[in-house]
């Protein structure tokens, strides 16, 4: 089956995130198996305040990339197909912001290439 | 034919190039023993055995290379007993697919469903051929690593998909119908084959409404096409197009389907735009049309799709009910929301309803400002009459 990392943004800090949202995340491996799927790997990451970013040999305080919506976490998934995948990473718990599904590059791909 | 070969390559690269290869099988085997009685089936049969021999041939590279590849669950193809007509459903879902942007949308359903060259397409929207390809590309490179289902959706996500396909069509017969530039008003051929998915979309799922609604509506607008410039090239108005020379048969038949579709339950907006244009259609004259009714049937339509264009259509059918004034209260009312600034029947409408009004200064302000905001020629001499 096809992989996708599902990329989370979210507005609300890790720490303030209410317990229901935390505790529907650590759901979600259960509901996405009960459909059909299958979750591979999660991250969660801490706030982008805490991130380094390096450019050549240059190091600045923050992510890379400055958005309104801060990069989260990330988690792999397996899906049927791109519409399969969507189902699934509607099931993320979000306060506020969104989800990207990005499909990952498999061997099939690099062979049809 | 490449509909029936996606089926058993599930890609859609793989698909064209059996395709393909099918059609330089044919120059070769036709010359020689000459053209067979079904040429079409003819093709698609080569060009399916084609897609299989691939298949075949991966499957083998596969089992050489197990540690390499795991063979996903779409790669036991078995050569399809399902019609053909279903596999042309199929490929409308995925070119119309709501992760696709729509112009790749468009472009996609016009290569690959009804196999306009890529020049043409290109000719259409006004870009450049390579340009066009590399939107084909980027689009068919997406259905192919983001697994694009290639499958009608299940009844849940139905009416949602099914929107967005007749939205492709309605905009490609938009664009038929009235180019954005260029001299010649319409561009038959692109309205022609709007018209043609339409009619096969209706003959597959004779039971969408919607469905009924989008081709009833493109068949007032094909009925009225001849009319809507005069001899010598001009816009005609509504008000002022020959009646007598509307297809009346397309007519009739677009009224049948409303009919039938607004008697079958509550209806959307294709069938409210279809109603809204049959009952144009059908009246002998602008003067004696139904307004009320007319008026009746938008107020219903921006109900279930409140879009600001409706609005101002609204407001045409308001003018002819409660009068100018009052439709240009609504006109303005649109022009202070913003959404429309770069609408060129907003200031169009609103110049007409200024000149009906007396205030003509104010009036030739407004044609001025449509006049600024189209490019399509037939459409400008017609504002510029109106400076003069």
């Amino acid at each position: 089956m096809p992989q996708y990392a599902v990329l989370l943004y979210e507005n609300v800090p890790p720490d303030d995130l209410p317990p229901e949202v935390q505790a529907a995340h650590g759901l979600m491996p259960g509901r996405v198996a009960e459909a059909g799927g299958r979750i591979l790997a999660g991250m969660a990451l801490h706030e982008s305040s805490t991130a380094t970013a390096i450019r050549g040999d240059l190091l600045t305080d923050g992510p890379f990339i400055e958005t309104k919506e801060e990069l989260a976490g990330v988690f792999v998934i397996e899906a049927r197909d791109l519409d399969h995948a969507v189902a699934l990473a509607k099931m993320t718990p979000i306060v506020d912001g969104g989800v990207e599904v990005r499909p990952l590059i498999g061997f099939e791909v690099l062979e049809g290439s | 034919m490449l509909a029936a070969t996606v089926r058993v390559t599930r890609d859609l690269a793989a698909a064209e190039e059996s395709v393909q290869d099918a059609y330089v099988a044919a120059l070769a085997a036709w010359a020689r023993d000459g053209v067979p009685k079904r040429p079409g089936a003819w093709l698609t049969t080569v060009a399916r055995r084609n897609a299989l021999n691939a298949l075949a041939r991966r499957r083998t590279l596969q089992a050489k290379l197990p540690l390499l590849v795991e063979p996903g669950e779409a790669e036991s193809p078995e050569p399809s007993r399902v019609p053909i007509p279903d596999d042309r459903l199929r490929l409308v879902f995925t070119c119309c697919h709501p992760a696709l942007a729509r112009e790749a949308q468009v472009a996609l359903t016009l290569r690959l469903v009804c196999g306009v060259s890529t020049g043409d397409i290109a000719h259409a929207f006004l870009v450049s051929e390579p340009a066009m390809a590399a939107r084909l590309t980027r689009a068919k490179k997406k259905i192919a690593a983001a697994a694009i289902p290639y499958a009608v959706p299940g009844p849940e996500d139905l009416p949602a998909r099914l929107d967005t396909v007749l939205t492709v069509v309605h905009l490609l017969h938009t664009t038929g119908h009235t180019a954005p530039s260029g001299d010649a008003l319409v561009r038959v051929d692109l309205a022609e084959r709007a018209l043609d998915l339409a009619r096969m979309l209706h003959a597959l799922l004779p039971r969408e409404r919607e469905v009924a609604g989008l081709l009833a509506l493109l068949l007032v607008h094909q009925a009225r096409q001849a009319t809507r410039t005069d001899a010598a090239g001009r816009l005609a108005r509504l008000a002022d197009q020959d009646r007598k020379a509307w297809d009346r048969a397309a007519i009739a038949e677009a009224d049948r389907l409303v009919v039938a579709a607004l008697r079958a339950g509550p209806p959307g907006r294709f069938t409210l735009q279809a109603a809204i244009a049959a009952l144009h259609a059908q009246s002998p004259s602008h003067a004696e049309t139904d307004w009320p009714q007319i008026l009746a049937l938008y107020d219903e339509l921006l109900a279930v799709w409140p879009s600001p264009v409706v609005a101002l259509n609204r407001a045409v059918a308001v003018a002819m009910v409660h009068g100018p004034a009052a439709a240009l209260d609504e006109v303005e009312a649109l022009e202070g929301d913003g959404r429309l600034a770069a609408y060129r029947y907003l200031p169009a409408t609103k110049a007409d309803l200024l000149r009906r009004l007396g205030r003509h200064e104010e009036a030739t302000e407004a044609y001025r400002a449509a006049l600024a905001l189209t490019d399509n020629a037939t459409e400008r001499a017609f504002l510029a009459e109106h400076l003069d």
